[in-house]
């Protein structure tokens, strides 16, 4: 007898143990952006899937687009 | 790679709204949303300055933290996007946000309220990078074209910088160093002359 009401507490004590959560955390996997687009008129001079040539790329497009020091000083 | 990170240089934003429109060209952001503006101090007053403000992509993002319904998340780069899918336009990240960031479109699922819109850094959102379904819900995905986001590299005079944070810094730094005052400023020379006016010997303005 003491063993079921022990088993019956366990049950229903651990019930809540089982709930699905309910936030609502259901954000996409998004795809790297060194991945690249597939679309023709991507800036030039690296390789989609390479993050290496993608980080190196967007450098050297940050300090000659952004930096005129390099162009004119 | 360090983090994407935008900065705004008080000292060469001239309000011409060049990023702003940029922008909304760019990612055909509808009427009523600015995902960037600019913002002016002592507005006519001698001294004024002016900021282009948008998303900040905080490395500890208060619209992360209070969101309900988690539609957040950071990208590799730093990136702060989230989820027009998951979002249900409860505002909560306006009021958290310290820089007002967060849009609501009047138009759409909401109504008056509609799902929330910002700065994306250019990077799009969760769905396939480039494809029209991003493009229609958060705009041009130039991160993933090997560009820059569009306001920053149509800005005129080169004040708002964004990029990789270390190189953003290096630029910002050699700036500060080397710009100076008055006549020592960059093109100074060039528009009026090596003898500026209100200086001994100097011609008048």
């Amino acid at each position: 007898m003491i063993r079921i009401a022990a088993t019956l507490a366990a049950v229903l004590g651990l019930a809540a143990c089982g709930e699905q959560p309910q936030i609502a955390n259901r954000v996409k996997q998004d795809t790297a952006v060194f991945q690249g687009t597939g679309m023709p008129y991507q800036a030039g001079g690296w390789k989609a899937g390479d993050r290496n040539s993608w980080e190196q790329q967007l450098k050297v497009r940050t300090q000659n687009g952004q930096n005129e020091y390099v162009k004119a000083n | 790679m360090a983090r994407m990170k935008f900065i705004c240089d008080s000292e060469r934003c001239i309000e011409c709204n060049g990023c702003v429109t940029a922008c909304k060209n760019e990612h055909e952001v509808p009427w009523g949303v600015n995902r960037r503006r600019v913002v002016t101090l002592n507005d006519g007053v001698p001294g004024e300055k002016s900021v282009s403000v948008a998303c900040m992509h905080c490395s500890d993002a208060p619209c992360m933290a209070v969101c309900p319904v988690n539609c957040f998340y950071r990208t590799e780069e730093g990136v702060v996007l989230h989820d027009k899918d998951v979002c249900i336009g409860c505002g909560y990240c306006s009021y958290a946000c310290p820089f007002g960031a967060p849009q609501f479109p009047s138009a759409g699922a909401f109504g008056v309220r509609g799902k929330m819109d910002k700065c994306t850094f250019c990077a799009g959102g969760p769905e396939a990078n480039g494809s029209q379904a991003e493009f229609e819900k958060y705009g041009r995905n130039r991160l993933a074209e090997g560009k820059l986001p569009a306001c920053a590299e149509m800005c005129s005079t080169k004040a708002l910088l964004a990029g990789d944070g270390d190189v953003v810094a290096d630029i910002f730094r050699t700036r500060v160093l080397k710009r100076g005052k008055g006549a020592e400023v960059w093109g100074w020379g060039t528009a009026y002359g090596s003898r500026q006016a209100g200086q001994p010997g100097g011609q008048k303005s």
